[in-house]
């Protein structure tokens, strides 16, 4: 069996896992990262997009809301080409309780969230679609963030460093000997080959898949509380701000424009099973009349897709916890198990946000450090990650005015996101996938309103003529990616995207009659 | 300044794309040339990369010639052309409007200064060397079917006549084609009118402000056409019609002020656009009731007809060709190409002139198979394109009913 052994296997590849391995590369040393599916699927990759800037937890949770605060200025530093700085507006509906705006301006200050306070009017102008009826309205940082983009950017970090990042490579026993972890057994999910990693610590940063993964290694009472929550998008940015109603944290109370949608967030229902997917359609509908709240004729506006993604909500079985998911601190928890189990070479990191990974991967790498008695400093607050160097903000408009340059002499393949071949077949080639789920991720590939309808065919055509890629392999990606896009659609499927399902369906049935491809 | 609410209804309708490409198939640009990349790229799919005060860094969108075809093509109702227009706005606001484009969008200071020395600037525009300085310095292309002064004004002529003043009180917009360039058709248009029973009055009137429009000129184009709609209202409020024969002038009186522009609240031009009739929308209609006089003498002659973009766009079928088929002699053969390329202005340009002769190309080619000697067409601009591209006569198709009438 093939060997790998390195200081510090990171196992899980979402924002924290990534930023655990690029924090360590830096700091120089020797990175394993293992992640049972392709980086940023897990909870990372099923977020609504929002950078946040604390204000959404100044009242109810004073610690998670300064820390969001803090890291947001330093993520925009270091990954400004994965940001957008849409800013935020808090804005007081005629559904919201009036006297949380003053307690919400008052947590503000105490947590040291930006916070403004502007006129209704102007908040109006800058978002025409607004509810006319909003009577209080204060501007924060908030942010969208790409989630891929920034994934990637921190596992290529780390690779430039000597770090092996290895997708679809799931864990199948952690290696404890006596009171010592020292690595794990992995299988390419894709080869059914398995490798053994040796490590001399091994990160868990597996989110809401941490007690699953503690318990291989014999851990008991880690108990990460999945809390499931939909998100929906819609097929145009109805708003360039994000928009949060002033009040506790609820459900459909805030709509993040990122790239070329905005997506409305969220539910939260607590789940036994964090791989639980499951779209209650009431829950869909109750969203949607929520952003009728925010924003009218949202109903009205075409939804693209439906998804739903888990927040891994840690609570120490060691200790009495709280029950309501929503309750549950925001903040983020790194166990020592040396310190709490007993149990040397092992650490969990769960909870938290996805604007806190950076936090999380230092205050983790530094416990690392610690324990194999080699303090480095973190310097990840201050090297910008490849591509945001410069400092400037991704902007919406980016892909367009290069598509203008080169209208000429690209042809264009994903109309909606305007995705040209030469840029298809570089990532195929890089990635050395005919998963068009993974080119999805990267690229943006068929996440426009077609939902894939018009570029699908044209990419599996391009894989069918690349060397090296067998018709079967080809073709199944092109079945894959059809399926895997229904399971988002068919709960909106009503309106603008019930017709575009139709003429989709029309194309790859019949036209194409996939179902029968070999 | 596009009122942000009313742009964002416009690009609500993005929502309604399927990506079915008819636009693109219907767009007479982007058959003819890859500077436009099409109106379904321009319109619904970069729509979603603009944002509010970011503009983007895109210049193909001012290759659309503004005709409306997508719009009209669209079946599922989204407002391309209406979007494309906006990004074209942008665009200019960004980079600038050229000298050209502002003075090529006011016919009225254009007809002003031209009138009095008619000879003299006819002849410059025949001349070869100034048309190559005119080029060179403003960007009107050496080749481009400008028209020529009539020397005299229509309104002169409307103020000396003698209105018979009994019968159907109408009002006629007459446009500035006809004002400047083709009073001959105005004339007519008053007679064929009158023969039909109609009370015409010419009140004062001014440009409507759609070559400011098209040439992403709002602010003005806005003030033209207010202005126009303030001097029309008195006469529409007690119910009296408007006519027009200019089908460009009067499609943006009935639609596109309101619809590109954002002009829906101005209650004067509510007013008029509701009561603004193109002659031979009409003129059918008046058929439709028994009510036409069809005391036509017989014309013996090969007409191919050819409906434009914009009187397309009112959304009325094609007239002409059922008034046309009245006339006894006429042998009508209707064209279906889609546009003569010329697009109001755009075809003057020196980047696009040529553009604008491909996009005709297949309508020349058309007139020229149909053997017909005389093209009619609604649109003054289209009629200078199709004589410039056909080497023949282009008519308003109400000059035929005119000759038919004996008047």
């Amino acid at each position: 069996m093939e060997k790998l052994s390195a200081d510090v296997l990171v196992i899980g590849g979402g924002a924290t896992g990534a930023g655990v391995a690029w924090d360590a590369a830096l700091r120089g040393l020797d990175v394993v990262l293992v992640e049972r599916g392709d980086l940023a699927t897990g909870t990372s990759g099923r977020f609504h997009g929002l950078l946040h800037s604390g204000g959404r937890y100044a009242v109810k949770d004073p610690s998670a809301a300064h820390e969001c605060a803090r890291e947001n200025g330093v993520v925009r530093h270091v990954a400004a080409d994965c940001v957008e700085d849409t800013g935020g507006l808090f804005v007081a509906t005629p559904f919201d309780d009036p006297a949380y705006a003053d307690r919400f301006a008052e947590g503000c200050r105490k947590t040291g969230v930006p916070c403004e306070e502007i006129e209704p009017a102007r908040a109006l102008r800058e978002e025409p679609r607004l509810n006319p009826g909003i009577s209080r309205a204060f501007r924060v940082p908030d942010g969208s963030i790409e989630v891929w983009k920034l994934v990637w950017a921190l596992a290529r970090g780390a690779q430039d460093r000597g770090a092996r990042v290895l997708p679809y490579h799931e864990v199948v026993a952690v290696h404890r000997g006596g009171d010592q972890v020292h690595g794990a057994r992995v299988r390419n999910t894709r080869t059914g080959q398995e490798l053994d990693v040796e490590a001399a610590v091994t990160v868990s940063a597996s989110g809401a898949w941490a007690g699953q993964i503690a318990a291989m290694a014999g851990i008991e009472g880690v108990h990460v509380k999945p809390g499931r929550g939909i998100m929906i998008a819609m097929s145009h940015r109805l708003v360039n701000t994000v928009i949060n109603r002033c009040q506790l944290p609820t459900d459909g109370d805030i709509i993040v424009p990122i790239e070329t949608v905005c997506v409305i967030g969220t539910t939260d229902v607590g789940t036994d099973d964090p791989d639980d997917h499951t779209i209650i359609q009431a829950e869909v509908d109750a969203m949607l009349e929520d952003g009728e709240r925010l924003v009218p004729g949202f109903k009205q506006a075409r939804a693209l897709r439906v998804w739903t993604g888990v927040r891994p909500l840690f609570e120490d079985r060691k200790e009495n916890g709280a029950t309501d998911t929503r309750d549950v601190t925001r903040a983020h928890a790194l166990l020592d198990h040396r310190e709490r189990d007993g149990v040397t070479g092992f650490f969990t990191i769960t909870g938290g946000k996805l604007t806190t990974y950076r936090l999380m991967a230092e205050e983790t790498v530094d416990a690392v450090c610690l324990q194999l008695g080699d303090a480095r400093p973190c310097t990840t607050s201050a090297e910008p990650l490849a591509g945001s160097e410069n400092g400037e903000y991704h902007r919406v408009g980016d892909r367009l005015g290069r598509r203008e340059q080169r209208l000429l002499d690209d042809q264009l393949i994903c109309e909606c996101e305007l995705i040209p071949r030469k840029r298809i077949e570089e990532t195929i080639r890089w990635r050395g996938t005919t998963d068009l789920d993974d080119l999805r991720r990267l690229l943006r590939l068929g996440m426009g309103p077609c939902q894939g309808g018009f570029c699908i065919y044209r990419v599996a055509g391009i894989l069918h003529g690349l060397d090296g890629i067998d018709t079967p392999d080809a073709n199944a990606g092109l079945i894959d990616y059809v399926r895997e896009r229904w399971k988002g659609v068919w709960p909106v499927l009503y309106g603008d995207q019930l017709r575009q399902a139709r003429l989709d369906e029309w194309i790859y049935q019949g036209v194409l009659d996939v179902e029968h491809l070999q | 300044m596009i009122d942000d609410l009313f742009h964002e209804r416009l690009r609500s309708s993005l929502d309604h794309c399927v990506k079915c490409t008819i636009c693109e198939t219907a767009c007479p640009v982007a058959n003819v040339t890859p500077l436009f990349p099409g109106p379904k790229y321009a319109g619904p799919q970069a729509e979603r990369f603009r944002a509010h005060g970011q503009p983007a860094d895109e210049s193909s969108v001012d290759y659309c010639s503004g005709c409306g075809l997508c719009t009209m093509s669209c079946p599922q109702g989204v407002k391309i052309a209406e979007l494309n227009a906006h990004a074209r706005y942008a665009v200019k606001q960004r980079k600038g409007v050229p000298l050209r484009d502002r003075l090529i969008a006011r016919p009225t200071v254009l007809g002003r200064l031209g009138t009095p020395v008619a000879p003299i600037a006819n002849a410059m525009l025949k001349a070869r060397p100034a048309r190559v300085l005119a080029e060179r310095v403003l960007g009107i292309h050496r080749d481009a079917p400008v028209p020529r002064f009539a020397g005299r004004r229509f309104r002169t002529w409307a103020r000396r006549r003698q209105a018979p003043g009994v019968g159907t009180k109408i009002v006629y917009f007459h446009g500035c084609g006809t004002e400047y360039y083709e009073p001959d058709v105005g004339e007519k248009v008053v007679a064929v009118l009158e023969h039909n029973g109609y009370s015409v009055e010419i009140p004062e009137q001014d440009c409507c402000g759609l070559p400011l429009q098209s040439n992403g000129l709002f602010e003005d184009a806005r003030k033209y056409v207010q202005r126009l709609a303030r001097a029309l209202a008195p006469h529409a409020r007690d119910g009296t019609l408007i006519v027009g024969n200019a089908t460009s002038c009067t499609l943006m009186l009935k639609r596109e002020a309101r619809e590109i522009l954002g002009l829906e609240d101005d209650p004067d031009l509510a007013l008029v656009s509701r009561q603004t009739y193109d002659i031979c929308e009409l003129l059918l209609e008046l058929h439709d009731r028994g009510q036409l006089r069809t005391d036509f003498e017989p014309v013996e002659e090969v007409v191919a007809y050819h409906a434009p973009c914009q009187q397309q766009g009112h959304w009325i079928g094609k007239p002409a060709l059922e008034l046309l088929a009245l006339v006894p002699g006429l042998d009508v053969r209707e064209l279906d190409a889609r546009c003569c390329g010329i697009a109001g202005t755009y075809g003057f340009k020196r980047e696009k002139y040529q553009i604008a002769m491909d996009a005709g190309a297949e309508l020349f080619n058309q007139v020229e198979a149909s053997g017909a000697r005389v093209v009619a067409c609604d649109s003054e601009t289209c009629r200078w394109q199709i004589e410039h591209g056909t080497r023949r006569p282009s008519v308003h198709p109400i000059e035929l009913l005119h000759q038919a009438y004996r008047l």
